[in-house]
């Protein structure tokens, strides 16, 4: 780990002041889960890092319009614990859950799953965010068992974020607060595919602070999370997914369907949430939208076991809020 | 695996500068050098000085000769680190000391000090082999059991998903958490 | 001659009886001080530079920066100019300076120019690895060929087992100092009484000038024999830095990139069989990879190696990666998942209940009767009768569950060891051995032994080991401790008590060789009356004290220790067949190893080798990157391990019998590591009702086999 000096503001605006241009300039620290791994493999190598944990105003879940404002540094722990999330978003819950280890629970913070790098072994590596070797990516002639299954390239990883396809799902939308002021950005928009080595994955600027995420009230909407992990213990989910069903009576007025793990932003399946409107829920309709989540799907040499994975997620995530066992 | 880079002991700091007469920071900004800190480890306040870049794992095991935890991935993801944090099990390893000031942290040394039952429990039940994860798990169920009186066997396994052991004493591990929680159950004695 | 024999089962009081380990009241606490646990005063901390290029010549290694960089005592180079470095990973250099921090931050300053040279990191496809690929000779016997026409069955299939690591949580490396010729060291070792004669050897000095000390050690699985060029190298800083204590464990990527591994093994098996299940042919097509130096063939076909016709032709290829060590059982969870798998498809093919025709086929083996009573026990614990169905056939909305059969043989027998064991006059009594409790609860049965031998309570005895200076014992491998501990415990303890009688004998008016030592006393056997407690019998000794030494002779271990274990493990799967997701339900293990001295610590023995069976059978793989020549997983995140959800029940029963118990102690930590990945694996081809002949079992692979395809 190279050295950083530290700063531990008590503000937002303390804590603004002490960004810069650059991702090199200043670090956000909040429950340290990514960037401290990060910071010892030398991909994140700040001059200063900015300890968020002493900004009061960051934490705390509170009602609000009808819905609930979530500050930036609640935990997945805090998560869990608040009776009105639990009451009216189980696919938050189940998404929260999926992060198996207590551990991680109790440190990592809303912000960072949101705000953490891909986990993609050659970016890991130290082979770059695109995995690029001579103009050439590394990962669709490699060892890509875990990686995207839509997108294009040249991302191939896939976003690490577990909240992300339930936030998106729900249509939350998430605060970003520099020294120059604020902007509100859809939970759909702030995740980006990188086309090159120096952009990012997300749109938070480096002197920016995601400080809070604002989830519209879900009252009558079914939602519900599946994730496909391989061991119970922690461990990445292979895919994930987030459904949101509005509903009329018996059938979808409307569905939102976020796949998560399958590609280098959440993944919404349009059509398949088209395909869902005025249908009941049902084995085989939930079946069906799966196979429609994933008709888009251009699997890599070694991970087409994935596009199965994500249409079974999807399957089970409709089932399991149509309130039919999974 | 990285044979150039920068020292971390020379920093650069030019653009910040020209950023800090535009904007002068309020709060405090400490390091890169190090810097005195004040832990609250076991009940007692203990004072070192650390780079800013050390984590709390490191501070225990190098300067204050607090070895019960270890490093072993080094990543957060094993659990051999583990400590207690304002009450909440965390990762030692993937903490920084300087950012932990002011919290009440206990380690195993703390716990077993006290007599905790379940140190007696992975006795009895074998629950450790070389015995280098096994005090990860003690904090570790030490840290849900507070949570999880007299739990089930389900319950244990999915409250102890963030440690890890090699030689596999899961068995009596499991048996181990449960059978303190029987222990603690209307007398808690931690 | 003293009768150094067991005493008879039925006169035990403490051999035989579950007993907590001693040490576990120090290891839970985290009192315990492990190696990388020391802090001596004045410590260094040392960090290597190792080769990002996994076949490169080394060109220049620029040293300067570094060198001059504040607070660095001392900086080596260890793969000089015109190095050909055959692996990432390997060691170019290394730094001590007064902190790890400080190390790494000079490390960093050191510029290394490399001439990058072609690599091949990997052995799957025997077809892309040119010259790199040797085959031994064929092996034939019978005739292979007429069998196969005769058969009434035969199944044809590739199966293949990757390169695992061992994946200690403590990682190898040391404390060390030297001064001038003489070296105090601190290693996370399994070979107490030989690593320093091993680090001898390089720093060019006498073995007796190391001291070698360890109280307790992380795991070492057998991957922690020698000395390593990192112990070597700090010895070295030490020396250049005053004779400072230097401390260099390896950080995780290092350690699951060069600290060792288990070879893989792939082999293309043809096995044919007559009607009733009766195996009479043969033919395997193997090869393997332990790294750079190529990987041999497992033992196949295994166990049921009496088939009587059979062709046997092996490739060893040699890779760019990290070398292979011993690995819990060398070869033989590969040889044991290998042949498991093919006599299990062979079953399927005939429509035979698998258990019946591993029945029917004991008589191929070296201990037919042993295995049909493990087969049948372990049968029983699992309820196969009731639970057992024909390939896919027991079905639960997408759920399938299956059972399998795996099967184990190990040698085991006792390792040379000397122990010393000394009686002073207050009665307290110790006993000295150049061994090593690696956490297998060596200490627990060297103290049993030595208290069943004396008459006395286990916590009268002081068990002295973890130094060199005390007599030679064995490193830990090969499941020979137990057997080799105990028996030359036993020896010293008895010749110690000889000498305690010939001294007491007299005072007692009793011939020595009528005295037993019972319940911390010694008396008149057959007179329990005529005695004297074992503190007035020290008392006699005045100011003297009796020392006695006491050796296991692999050559003739008087009945108190032997080889040939053999076992069985079942297991019970759940397989998700929409994600490939496979459940452990349950693990059943019998296994027999002659005398049990502690059956708890056995049976953990037993239930760890099970866990890391399943971590090898569903997770565990190192993953190899041709592209970068780099391992992709050396992390605990993608290097996956079972965590305490992952792995079901495990019920262990020892075999513990008269019969067995006469043919005296046998090492127990290889075999039960053996046979579970084969069951593991023969259980999910049950479930799903085909085979996936790669593991581990993940995901891909299942839904892969599923849908009719060999690879993901």
């Amino acid at each position: 780990m190279q050295n950083f000096e530290y700063a531990n503001p008590k503000t937002i605006q303390e804590a603004t002041a002490l960004l810069g241009a650059s991702w090199s300039d200043a670090n956000l620290l909040a429950g340290g889960t990514d960037l401290i791994s990060l910071m010892k493999e030398e991909l994140a190598t700040p001059k200063r890092v900015v300890s968020l944990k002493g900004i009061k105003d960051l934490g705390g879940i509170h009602k609000s319009g009808g819905g609930l404002r979530i500050g930036a540094t609640v935990t997945f722990d805090e998560l869990l614990e608040n009776a009105a999330v639990r009451a009216e978003y189980p696919s938050l819950v189940e998404a929260a859950h999926g992060v198996s280890s207590p551990q991680i629970r109790n440190m990592g913070t809303v912000g960072g799953d949101l705000c953490q790098r891909p986990r993609c072994w050659y970016f890991r590596g130290g082979e770059g965010l695109l995995g690029m070797k001579n103009g050439k990516s590394l990962i669709p002639g490699g060892e890509n068992r875990y990686h995207a299954i839509f997108g294009n390239g040249p991302a191939y990883f896939v976003s690490a974020s577990s909240l992300a396809p339930a936030l998106i799902a729900l249509g939350a939308k998430f605060k970003l607060v520099s020294a120059s002021g604020n902007r509100e950005v859809a939970a759909d928009k702030f995740f980006v595919a990188p086309q090159n080595e120096t952009t990012r994955e997300i749109v938070l600027a480096p002197n920016e602070i995601l400080t809070e995420i604002l989830i519209p009230s879900a009252k009558g909407v079914k939602n519900a999370t599946y994730e496909v992990r391989h061991k119970e213990a922690l461990d990445w989910p292979l895919a994930t997914a987030s459904v949101a069903l509005t509903m009329k009576g018996n059938s979808v007025a409307n569905a939102r369907i976020v796949l998560g793990h399958v590609g280098p932003v959440p993944y919404s399946a349009s059509a398949a949430e088209k395909w869902l409107a005025g249908k009941t829920i049902t084995e085989s309709v939930a079946d069906e939208a799966g196979k429609a989540a994933v008709a888009d799907a251009k699997p890599l040499s070694q991970n087409e076991y994935k596009v199965q994975l994500a249409r079974v997620a999807v399957k089970r995530a409709l089932l399991e809020a149509g309130g039919k066992k999974a | 695996m990285r044979g150039v880079g920068l020292s971390g002991g020379v920093l650069s700091t030019g653009l910040l500068e020209q950023e800090a007469q535009a904007a002068p920071p309020a709060a405090p900004v400490s390091g890169p050098a190090a810097v005195p800190i004040t832990l609250r480890i076991n009940g007692k306040s203990v004072n070192t000085s650390v780079e800013p870049r050390e984590t709390l794992l490191d501070t225990m095991r190098n300067s204050l000769d607090l070895t019960a935890a270890k490093r072993v991935c080094d990543r957060g993801t094993c659990g051999a680190c583990t400590i207690i944090v304002s009450g909440k099990v965390m990762y030692s390893c993937t903490m920084l000391a300087i950012d932990s000031q002011g919290k009440e942290i206990e380690t195993l040394e703390g716990i077993s000090a006290k007599n905790h039952p379940i140190i007696a429990a992975f006795v009895a039940n074998d629950a450790q082999q070389c015995g280098y994860c096994t005090p990860g798990f003690v904090v570790a169920s030490k840290g849900f059991l507070d949570k999880h009186p007299n739990p089930t066997y389900e319950e244990v396994k999915k409250g102890l998903g963030g440690n890890l052991c090699r030689c596999g004493t899961y068995m009596g591990i499991r048996q181990a958490v449960v059978d303190a929680g029987k222990q603690l159950k209307g007398g808690r004695n931690a | 001659m003293p009768d150094y024999s067991w005493p008879p089962m039925e006169k035990r009081r403490i051999v035989g009886k579950r007993t907590s380990r001693l040490d576990g009241p120090d290891k839970a606490s985290g009192k315990a001080k492990y190696p990388s646990d020391l802090n001596p005063p004045g410590l260094l901390h040392a960090v290597m530079l190792t080769s990002p290029h996994a076949h490169a010549r080394v060109k220049t290694v620029d040293i300067a920066a570094a060198k001059k960089f504040p607070g660095v005592t001392a900086i080596r180079v260890i793969s000089g100019p015109g190095t050909e470095v055959q692996w990432a990973g390997t060691e170019i250099a290394i730094v001590a300076a007064t902190s790890e921090a400080i190390a790494r931050d000079a490390v960093a300053l050191i510029k290394v120019d490399y001439e990058v040279l072609p690599h091949v990191v990997r052995e799957d496809d025997l077809g892309k690895v040119g010259n790199r690929a040797k085959a031994a000779g064929e092996q034939v016997t019978g005739d292979p060929d007429a069998a196969f026409k005769e058969a009434d069955a035969i199944s044809e299939n590739l199966y293949s087992i990757p390169v695992i690591t061992h994946c200690c949580l403590e990682p190898h490396g040391q404390v060390i100092a030297m001064k001038g010729d003489k070296v105090d060291y601190w290693p996370s070792t399994q070979a107490v009484s030989t690593v320093g004669g091993d680090l001898a050897k390089y720093l060019e000095i006498p073995a007796s000038n190391v001291h070698v000390q360890m109280d307790y050690m992380g795991g070492g699985f057998g991957g922690k024999f020698p000395a390593d060029r990192w112990g070597v190298e700090s010895a070295q800083l030490s020396k250049e830095s005053g004779g400072r204590p230097v401390k260099m464990f390896l950080d995780r990527e290092t350690e699951l990139t060069i600290a060792g591994v288990r070879p893989s093994a792939f082999a293309n098996i043809k096995i044919g069989a007559k009607k009733d299940g009766t195996i009479i042919a043969w033919q395997s097509q193997s090869w393997a990879s332990g790294g750079f130096g190529g990987g041999g063939m497992p033992p196949l076909p295994y166990v049921f190696n009496k088939i009587p016709n059979y062709r046997l032709n092996h490739t060893a290829v040699s890779i760019n990666a990290g070398s292979a060590r011993a690995w819990r059982a060398p070869n033989n969870p590969q040889a044991s998942f290998l042949t498991c798998s093919a006599i299990d498809d062979l079953a399927a093919k005939l429509n035979m209940d698998p258990l019946d025709m591993f029945l029917k086929n004991v008589g191929l083996t070296i201990r037919p009767d042993t295995y049909r009573l493990q087969l049948n026990k372990a049968a029983e614990m699992i309820e196969w009768k009731k639970n057992w169905r024909p390939r896919g056939q027991n079905k639960d909305g997408y759920m399938r569950r299956g059972l399998g059969i795996g099967i184990s043989t190990w040698g085991g027998a006792g390792h040379a060891s000397k122990a010393r064991t000394t009686i002073h006059p207050d009665g307290s009594v110790e006993v000295e051995l150049g061994s090593q409790d690696i956490g297998s609860g060596t200490r627990t049965v060297i103290s049993m032994v030595a208290a069943e031998t004396l008459g006395l309570p286990i916590s009268m005895i002081k068990v002295k080991i973890g130094d060199n200076l005390y007599p030679v014992s064995g490193p830990s491998g090969g499941s020979t401790t137990v057997g080799g501990v105990s028996s030359s415990t036993r020896k010293a303890a008895v010749n110690a008590l000889q000498k305690l009688y010939d001294i007491v004998g007299p005072i007692l008016n009793a011939p020595p060789d009528r005295l037993e030592a019972v319940d911390g006393k010694i008396r008149m056997i057959g007179n329990p009356d005529k005695g004297m407690s074992w503190q007035q019998a020290c008392q006699k000794l005045g100011v003297n004290t009796i020392t006695e030494m006491g050796e296991n002779d692999t050559k003739r271990t008087e009945g108190l220790n032997t080889g040939g274990a053999s076992g069985i493990q079942m297991a019970d799967v759940s397989v998700d067949i929409e994600t490939g997701v496979v459940k452990m339900n349950k693990l059943v293990a019998v296994h027999d190893c002659g005398l049990v001295i502690n059956p708890k610590t056995a049976e953990s023995q037993v239930l760890g080798a099970c866990i890391m069976s399943v971590c090898s059978a569903l997770m565990e793989e190192r993953v190899m990157d041709q592209q970068t020549g780099r391992v992709l997983n050396a992390d605990m995140e993608f290097y996956k391990l079972a965590g305490i959800a992952d792995i079901g029940d495990i019920v262990v029963h020892m075999d513990i019998t008269p019969d067995n118990d006469k043919r005296g102690v046998i090492g127990l930590g290889e075999p039960p590591a053996v046979p579970g990945v084969a069951a593991i694996a023969n259980a999910v081809a049950n479930a799903i009702g085909v085979r996936v002949p790669s593991v581990p079992l993940i995901p891909s692979r299942v839904l892969a086999a599923l849908n009719g395809r060999r690879n993901a």
